[in-house]
């Protein structure tokens, strides 16, 4: 573990410095990036020993704090969360360095490095933790350094809205994990995880665990400020937190899991529930959104769903003695915490970079991308085949152990237990399918076709280091989706860990997932020959003969222009127009009318549901009743040292009388 | 000794109603800085008996200059270039505060005979000490002016010294004397803010403060 520590030093230490040298723009960056490199290598080697089938012996130092005590130790869950997090740390500061250039003349970097470093040791921190207050301190600290690097650009009043909306969330989630770790420790009289016992509070607990990790890691209705904040923060951040911070939810979810007993059956039922809820919900309203982070946000809550499907369906597994449901329900969830991780940071990244380049998130002021930054609009179109869960990239491998799972459950069970099967396999088909849709939409809109304003005409490259970063986080999508048959083999520590099956349970099932695996690699690979086949074929075709090039998508007008092609909302139009129950878009506009149509326009706006009709009612009913108690806030000094003297006496008196 | 110090309570229970009783603020000034002599002398006459030592001699002449000559001097100060003389309209009339302030002496009494104490001290000193506190307090919610509400902290400080004394017996001269300096920059940082906001406002009636409020 003293490489865990190491890390958290070189993160702080590197970001101490980027904060004190932050005038001198060379050595800001140069602390900043290094510290954050330097730091995430340390921390992915125990991460990697670990997961290799090696271990690392923990530590434990005592700690000055009331109930504290500086303990960490690693087994396979906390090792396949913390793998992501060093390497998206590290490629997101290499990728920051040449996405904040452009800010170093108006802001202070410092303070942002500062608070990317302290994001990324408190992440690091928080996977290793074995003591419930260290848990607690690193999940705040987690909480405020985000909100800091989301309130990056704080001139703008709308970054400002999303940042207090981020802090109101996460301070109501932390509300219920204080009383669910007080609960859990009060029985054991320790904050030590090792003490934890439930007593037989287990099903309240979980419940305060479902909102309280729920809410950072996003599960519908407490998603609210997801799609708020990961717009508002610069990209390498909104790559971060969707990438593995909203995950540290999902962490703090199963490792709960593991102090309770043997879990009950509804609370799988709960999480599939929440899983299917999230899924399909987040996926349509991304389907819906103009924003190209804002899409992503959304689908940031669509995968946590699926992640929560997977889980729940883990539970059920167990609470049914099933153990091939349990392995692969864990196994699916877990490595679509990796997989959401590498492709959403690649989908940030490369939005971050389309911003960048064209000034603007409006997908339909883009257009036509393709040509200005192929680079970047092939590592996008990886990401968003990965996204979509399609074969051979490795979306679809954890959904596919998610697919077994379920498959041979429904298969081998009576009918009335096979149902939470099959709405996880209906579930799962509805949202992988429309997620296809809103990925078509988002990468044909913005990459495909001709500029729709001008600001997308003169869009440029992404900067080598901000290429390396999303060339880097494809091949990992491709190399994770190919050689899957090699990768499930060693979820088998972590599977084991968050479920608490044997070692050898968990291996013998993950084993027989590898033989469908390797069918699947082999067509890829058959596919992908096929393709470079048809490619060469072409190239020898074309060879030595003349290429016109035309206007995309011109259908022979003679002079088309750009607003004669789809838009991000005309394109979503027909799916928007079935699920319209879900999402009460509001359209605004004229419909066009006679032979020769003059003047026709649409708006669309998709409002999220629950934000504008959940938490705004609540939040202005709380307002009001606070509002009554203004009587009491009248500002007169001498009322209120008279408050407390009466309050003083009235307790005295009281417990003395 | 003990006769001395109850004259020295009872003493201390007369200002405190002559504090409640004035409006002119010099003689408010006095009688507080009167008090704080008194009560000075306390430590001394507490551990005349066991004899007195070097340090506890320091002590008191510490806490009488720091009471009796500093803080009535930095006050008087306030209050000339406050240019104000007397407090106008408490929230609390005269007579009305006098009899609140018999009845905190009243409450002091019944609540130390139920407090439970390692051991019985003096009789006075307890309650004397409380109603201190407390008509400290009563000042502070009852008057206007910043002045009036700086001389309320330091009766309010004079009733805390003197509860320490007698429950502590033994107070390490450190902290006594981080308690007194505590004291002395509050009070102060009180005139000097007093001063600035007679400056800027024209009047130092704290109950106008208000507008101030977000």
């Amino acid at each position: 573990m003293y490489f865990t520590v190491a890390a958290i030093s070189i993160f702080l230490l590197g970001g101490l410095s980027s904060l004190i040298f932050g005038r001198r723009h060379g050595l800001c960056a140069f602390f900043g990036i290094g510290g954050a490199v330097a730091g995430a290598a340390t921390a992915a080697v125990p991460a990697i020993i670990v997961l290799a089938g090696g271990s690392v012996d923990p530590i434990s130092w005592p700690w000055s704090m009331p109930m504290g005590s500086f303990r960490l130790a690693m087994d396979g869950m906390s090792a396949l969360f913390m793998l992501p997090v060093a390497i998206l740390s590290g490629l997101a500061a290499i990728y920051g360095g040449a996405y904040l250039r452009h800010y170093r003349d108006k802001m202070q970097l410092g303070n942002s490095w500062f608070f990317f470093n302290l994001l990324a040791a408190s992440m690091v921190t928080l996977v290793v933790a074995r003591n419930g207050l260290l848990f607690l301190v690193a999940w705040e600290v987690m909480s405020l350094a985000s909100f800091f690097l989301v309130m990056m650009e704080n001139e703008r009043a709308d970054v400002r809205q999303a940042g207090w909306t981020y802090l109101v969330a996460t301070h109501i989630g932390t509300a219920f994990l204080l009383v669910m770790f007080f609960l859990l420790g009060r029985a054991g009289n320790s904050m030590d995880f090792d003490a934890f016992a439930a007593g037989p509070m287990g099903n309240v607990i979980f419940l305060l665990a479902i909102i309280g990790f729920g809410t950072k890691a996003g599960f519908i209705p407490l998603h609210t400020w997801l799609p708020e904040a990961h717009p508002a923060a610069p990209s390498h951040v909104s790559a971060v937190m969707s990438g593995v911070m909203i995950k540290m939810g999902i962490y703090g979810l199963l490792r709960t899991l593991t102090f309770l007993p043997m879990p009950a059956e509804w609370w799988g039922w709960v999480l599939i529930g929440i899983g299917v809820t999230s899924g399909v919900l987040g996926v349509l309203l991304a389907l819906a959104q103009h924003d190209l982070k804002r899409l992503l946000a959304y689908h940031s809550v669509e995968n946590i769903g699926i992640i929560a499907l997977g889980i729940g369906l883990g539970i059920v597994g167990l609470a049914r003695g099933n153990a091939p449901l349990a392995v692969l329900g864990f196994a699916g969830g877990l490595l679509h915490v990796v997989n959401h991780a590498v492709f959403k940071a690649l989908l940030f990244l490369g939005a971050g970079a389309v911003a960048h380049a064209a000034g603007t998130r409006e997908i339909d002021r883009l257009g036509g991308l393709l040509k200005k930054m192929p680079q970047t609009a092939a590592t996008f179109l990886i990401g968003s085949a990965a996204i979509s869960a399609l074969p051979p990239l490795n979306g679809f491998v954890s959904e596919f152990l998610i697919y077994l799972g379920s498959f041979q459950s429904a298969a081998s069970s009576p009918a009335d237990a096979a149902i939470p099967a099959l709405i996880a396999i209906a579930g799962l088909a509805l949202i992988g399918g429309l997620a296809a849709a809103c990925f078509a939409k988002a990468f044909g809109v913005v990459f495909l076709g001709e500029p729709r304003s001008d600001c997308a005409a003169q869009a440029h490259e992404a900067p080598a280091a901000m290429r390396a970063a999303m060339i880097i986080l494809a091949g990992c999508c491709v190399i994770l989706g190919l050689l899957s048959p090699l990768a499930v083999p060693l979820m088998g520590p972590a599977v084991a860990s968050a479920s608490g099956l044997p070692l050898n349970v968990a291996n013998q099932h993950l084993a027989d997932a590898v033989s469908p695996l390797l069918w699947i690699t082999f067509g890829a690979a058959t596919f992908l020959a096929l393709l470079a086949g048809l490619a060469l074929l072409r190239k020898r075709l074309l060879a030595g003969r003349p290429v016109g090039q035309a206007g995309t998508w011109n259908c022979g007008y003679a002079a088309p222009t750009a607003r004669m092609q789809y838009t991000a909302s005309s394109f979503a139009q027909p799916l928007t127009d079935i699920f319209r129950i879900f999402l009460r878009t509001h359209k605004t506009g004229r419909d066009p009318q006679g032979l020769f149509p003059r003047n026709a326009d649409l708006q669309t706006h998709t409002p999220d549901v629950f934000h504008d009709g959940l938490f705004r009612p609540a939040f202005l009913g709380v307002g009001w009743l606070m509002a009554r108690l203004r009587w009491l806030q009248h500002g007169r000094l001498q009322l209120y040292v008279l408050y407390i003297v009466l309050t003083l006496l009235v307790l005295l008196v009281w417990k003395l009388g | 000794m003990n006769e001395l110090i109850d004259a020295l309570m009872v003493l201390a229970v007369l200002l405190n109603l002559r504090l409640l009783g004035s409006s002119r603020l010099a003689s408010c000034i006095r009688t507080v800085a009167i008090e704080g002599i008194a009560l000075g002398l306390l430590p001394l006459l507490l551990a005349w008996n066991q004899g007195l030592s070097g340090r506890l001699v320091f002590l008191a002449v510490a806490s009488i200059v720091t009471r009796g000559v500093v803080f009535p001097w930095v006050l008087l100060r306030a209050q000339r270039n406050a240019n104000v003389q007397r407090e106008v309209q408490p929230f609390i009339n005269y007579p009305l505060s006098i009899l609140t302030g018999v009845l905190t002496l009243v409450l002091s009494l019944w609540l130390c005979s139920r407090l439970p104490l390692p051991q019985a001290p003096q009789m006075l000193l307890i309650p004397v000490a409380m109603s201190t506190i407390l008509v400290g307090l009563l000042v502070i919610v009852s008057r206007r002016l910043a002045i009036s509400q700086v001389l309320g902290y330091i009766v309010m400080e004079n009733g805390i010294y003197v509860l320490g004394l007698t429950l502590v017996q033994d107070i390490p001269a450190l902290v006594e004397l981080g308690v007194l300096l505590d004291a002395f920059v509050a009070v102060f940082v009180m005139s000097i803010v007093t001063h600035q906001i007679s400056r800027e406002f024209d009047h130092i009636d704290a109950d106008q403060m208000d507008s101030l409020k977000g």
